[in-house]
């Protein structure tokens, strides 16, 4: 059977940038499934999109399935044999499946002997294949956002489907999807190539030949070499910027950047407010000077292989003047009334229609700042924290929220302590962010998040499933990551004000935290949540220190008995535990715990109290062959009760003891994960 | 180089070449090109229609009293409407861009994802805004559905800003400075309409009287839109006056919006009152239009 190449392009109007890595994943997946599950083999080659095509080459695809058997049973050789001649069972059986009656045969089974029959299936051609299950796989692609452009009820893309190459070796494929036929003709970029016929072995050079680089990477090499070859021996650098990198690798067919310029005067503005103006609406990057500050330059991509008469540069350098202008005059018309005269006017900004305006939640924010001790810069702070909703900078360039109200701050001659925890309030913005620098920003942007998380729990906007409008799932782990790495040992319970559902939607983050962010080990976040989390701070340095004391040979084994005094404690239902009395102690095993325990018990309360959890544990771990020998050699359940009821109150005193960074019965050791 | 008006006779030349009825700007003040019948009312039921027009469009918000020169109150949008978008429409609209003197081989040309929606007017589609040399000069949209309805043929919208897309051909860095003809500067038509209507959407619109004004044209439609079904003859009944009430209510709901008579949580509720009329009347037109027959068993 020979094995060809295939190729598959799909042809497109331009898809959203952000979407076209995923959905080329997708594409791939499905064919491989596709050929596996019709036992046609192949391997793919090549998987590479732009924005105007998804494209897979698959080598060695069999160009035809393999002939194969397929065993079918029938009734009961009892039943389909009378004194060997076949009864009518045997012959309805032998006539549905278009055989003769003798061919079949018996197979044993563990039911008993069927008989059965062994029949031929020729292979079907892949093509024929492929033609049917193509056009149902590419409607499949996943997008976030589909539309329909034949007419109602028609096929969904992200974008208009305009042609589609679809060869097996020299073959086309044929079907038709959307009015489009498969065929063996492709498009070049959009100015610089025309239509022409492929083939799997040379697509990549024609569509090079017709102005389309089709691997993302060597894209992305190209914006890389061009922007050096544009800045060297300027004393300039282009910051790297990987996510725009890759939008504009996805943007772009055949990218090429150009170096670009503005008047220095711009410079006098907020360098945040320059570099959005460029990151976010131009998708250009910023450029710095020797010194790293921001130079007067900016690179832009294009979608085209040069510029030779400066046009596109031309062009850019006069959008990016009259965005600059306009935030000059943003800036300007702002500073004609302050942030303190724009308190009032939060009145007229919505924050949610049960929970009031900004000018509420301002309140609010305020009278939190004094509960969580902030002082009066950071009272001031929350108070005009919002302001800056009102001017017509965050109005146009919403993403600099706090940034803007920070810089007018300053500006205003407000004192650097407030300015700098406005600025940072709305941090950290990610799990990758840091939390705000100061002690004023983090008791500012904590108020904040705290007012919007107890607000929408209490009128019942609690996030659920992918659904989180308000972006609660944020604020909260903003609030734990700024609790821990701020070490604010403010209690859940006192962030939750009250409200329990909010409470146990804290407590997750908190575990997510741990496990995701942190990386620390599910059953260690369990034993220390266990012991107790009052304090976060707390909870990171208990955390640290279990993970750094479990790998010692003593830890798990005196987990793994730590549960089992549990579960003995469990069973007997044993609560009170007043004081061991000595005189009850049996010499030895028993007498020996007790003193390693009493002697344990001093170190580790005094470890404990100045915070070295980790000594504390090893000087607990270290019991363990006192624990073990007193397992070993002492029956707990003792025929004297006064004597079983001392051996209980041991080894609850010893529970209770140590059970207060973390709680070990919850450590998972290698014998039960196995 | 082309005048403004000279670039506006190209593309209108170009796109009735192309089958567009070439239809003269709407009589009532609308936001948007969108807003006119020609587009709103005509991409509904099943019919093909091709349109472009000028329609000089108000959005007193963004009004800055003539003083940006990027901003304005009023500016022109040329709107093509194909319906059904033929398969190769973007070639046709890049022919457009050539048509007005762009040599596409020596700019940057860019489609960058931008889905338009218009809760007002329960309308939205798929589609990009170009970028010419780091410039958006056209919003291209595919419509999905219009006044609630999803629309039964797919229309391609194009719609470009006349005032930046000529200041970047005449080079201009304000649009002020555009030369209209070649004696006369845009600045000597329209500054003194810029400044003056600033004033008045900013300083002096009595808000009482708009929110008045804006519950007597909901009436009225509304009133409209209730007697229809008792209506004995459709073909007559005035559907086109009952939309052109929901444009006013359109128009007076952004001038209460620019002088900021409008808080943020009424203007969701203000927005639905708006939505509502103009589903009822989409929902006339094609019951005006495309009544459905009902089969005798």
């Amino acid at each position: 059977m020979p094995a060809l190449p295939l190729l598959i392009e799909i042809g497109t109007e331009e898809i959203p940038d952000w979407m076209i890595r995923s959905a080329l994943g997708n594409f791939r997946e499905m064919v491989e499934r596709a050929l596996s599950d019709a036992r046609l083999g192949g391997t793919v080659r090549l998987a590479e999109a732009t924005p105007r095509r998804l494209a897979l080459i698959v080598d060695g695809v069999l160009s035809r399935q393999q002939d194969s058997e397929e065993l079918v049973m029938g009734p009961p050789a009892s039943a389909a044999f009378k004194d060997g001649k076949p009864t009518g069972a045997a012959m309805g059986f032998a006539k549905k499946n278009g055989v003769d009656v003798a061919a079949l045969h018996v197979e044993k089974t563990s039911k008993g002997e069927y008989v059965a029959v062994r029949k031929k299936l020729a292979g079907v051609e892949a093509g024929a294949i492929l033609a049917e299950q193509l056009p149902q796989i590419i409607l499949k692609i996943y997008f976030p956002k589909t539309m329909y452009w034949t007419g109602k009820g028609g096929p969904r893309f992200i974008r208009p489907i305009r042609w589609i190459v679809a060869l097996l070796g020299g073959d086309v494929i044929p079907f038709t999807l959307a009015g489009v036929e498969s065929g063996n003709v492709s498009q070049g970029h959009r100015r610089m190539g025309g239509n022409f016929a492929v083939s799997a072995d040379s697509y990549v050079a024609q569509l090079a030949a017709n102005g389309v680089i089709l691997q993302a990477a060597e894209r992305k090499q190209r914006i890389l070499d061009g922007i050096a070859a544009l800045v060297a021996g300027k004393g300039l650098t282009v910051k790297t910027d990987e996510a725009l990198l890759e939008t504009l690798v996805f943007l772009t067919e055949h990218p090429a950047p150009i170096l670009g310029s503005f008047d220095a005067g711009y410079l006098s503005l907020p360098e945040e407010v320059l570099v959005t103006v460029m990151r976010h609406h131009q998708k250009y990057f910023s450029v710095a000077d020797a010194a790293g500050k921001l130079a007067p330059h900016f690179v832009a991509v294009m979608n085209i292989a040069g510029d030779p008469d400066g046009i596109v540069r031309h062009g850019n350098e006069r959008v990016l003047r009259a965005r600059f202008n306009d935030a000059r005059f943003f800036w300007e018309f702002d500073q004609k009334k302050k942030l303190a005269e724009r308190v009032d006017s939060l009145a007229n900004v919505t924050f949610q229609a049960k929970l009031g305006s900004y000018l509420d939640k301002t309140k609010r924010m305020v009278a939190l700042v004094g509960e969580l001790g902030g002082g009066a810069d950071a009272g001031r702070a929350a108070l005009l924290s919002k302001c800056d909703l009102t001017t017509d900078m965050v109005k146009e360039f919403t993403e600099l929220q706090g940034v803007v109200g920070g810089l007018y701050a300053r500006a205003q001659g407000e004192p650097e302590a407030v300015a700098q925890a406005i600025y940072d309030h709305y941090k950290p913005v990610s799990m990758e962010d840091a939390i705000p620098s100061t002690a004023e920003g983090r008791a500012v942007a904590l108020a904040d998040k705290i007012d919007t998380l107890r607000g929408c729990f209490g009128i019942g906007l609690i996030p659920s499933g992918s659904k989180d409008p308000f972006a609660l799932r944020r604020a909260a782990q903003g609030v734990v990551k700024i609790l821990v790495e701020g070490k604010i040992a403010l209690p859940l319970a006192q962030v939750a004000g009250g409200d329990a559902a909010l409470h146990e939607f804290l407590m997750d983050r908190v575990r997510y935290y741990c496990k995701d962010v942190r990386g620390f080990a599910y059953d260690e976040v369990n034993a220390v949540l266990a012991a107790g989390c009052e304090s976060l701070p707390d909870v990171d340095e208990r955390m640290t220190a279990i993970q750094a004391v479990r790998p010692t040979a003593d830890f798990e084994p005196l987990a793994a008995s730590f549960k089992r005094i549990k579960n003995i404690l469990r069973q007997a239902n044993f609560e009170a535990a007043g004081e061991v009395d000595g005189a009850l102690l049996e010499p030895g095993a028993e007498a020996e715990l007790f003193t390693a325990f009493a002697a344990a018990k001093t170190k580790v309360a005094e470890l404990r109290e100045g915070k070295d959890y980790r000594s504390a544990l090893s000087v607990i771990a270290s019991l363990r062959p006192q624990v073990d020998q007193f397992f070993d050699k002492v029956l707990v359940n003792a025929p004297d009760a006064k004597v079983r009821h001392n051996r209980l109150t041991l080894l609850a005193n010893l529970l209770t003891e140590f059970s207060s960074i973390a709680d070990f019965s919850e450590i998972v050791t290698s014998s039960q994960a196995s | 180089m082309d005048t403004f008006q000279e670039t506006i006779f190209k593309l209108k030349r170009y796109w009735s070449d192309r089958g567009c009825i070439i239809q003269e700007p709407y009589d009532v003040e609308v936001g948007a090109g969108t807003m006119c019948p020609e587009t709103f009312l005509r991409v509904l039921g099943p019919d093909a229609y091709r349109v472009a027009y000028i329609q000089p469009s108000r959005r007193p918000a963004d009004g800055r009293y003539g003083e940006n020169p990027n901003r304005l109150y009023k500016h022109q949008q040329l709107q093509v409407i194909l319906k059904p978008s033929p398969s190769d429409i973007i070639d046709q609209y890049l022919g457009s861009l050539e048509a007005i003197g762009i040599d596409l081989s020596k700019h940057d040309l860019k489609f960058e994802e931008d889905n338009w929606e218009s809760p007002t007017l329960g309308a939205w589609g798929i589609g990009w805004q170009v970028m010419m040399d780091g410039l958006e000069i056209t919003q291209f949209t595919y419509f999905q559905q219009c006044g609630g309805i999803d629309l039964d043929l797919v229309p391609a919208e194009i719609t470009y800003g006349i005032e930046r897309l000529v200041a970047f051909l005449q080079d201009k860095s304000s649009v002020f400075e555009i030369d209209w003809t070649r004696e006369t500067p845009y600045a000597k038509v329209r500054h003194a309409e810029e400044l003056q209507h600033s004033v008045y959407n900013f300083e002096m619109a009595d808000t009482e009287m708009l929110w008045q004004l804006f519950g007597l044209h909901e009436k009225e439609c509304q009133r409209l839109v209730d007697s229809f079904a008792e209506y004995p003859d459709k073909a007559r009944f005035p559907v086109l006056a009952a939309y052109d009430q929901v444009l006013k209510c359109s128009n007076v709901f952004n001038l209460l919006d620019a002088r900021g008579a409008i808080s943020v949580t009424e203007r969701v509720g203000v927005i639905g009152r708006v939505r509502k009329l103009a589903v009822g009347v989409a929902g006339l037109w094609m019951a005006q239009n495309y009544p459905v027959v009902e089969e005798v068993a």
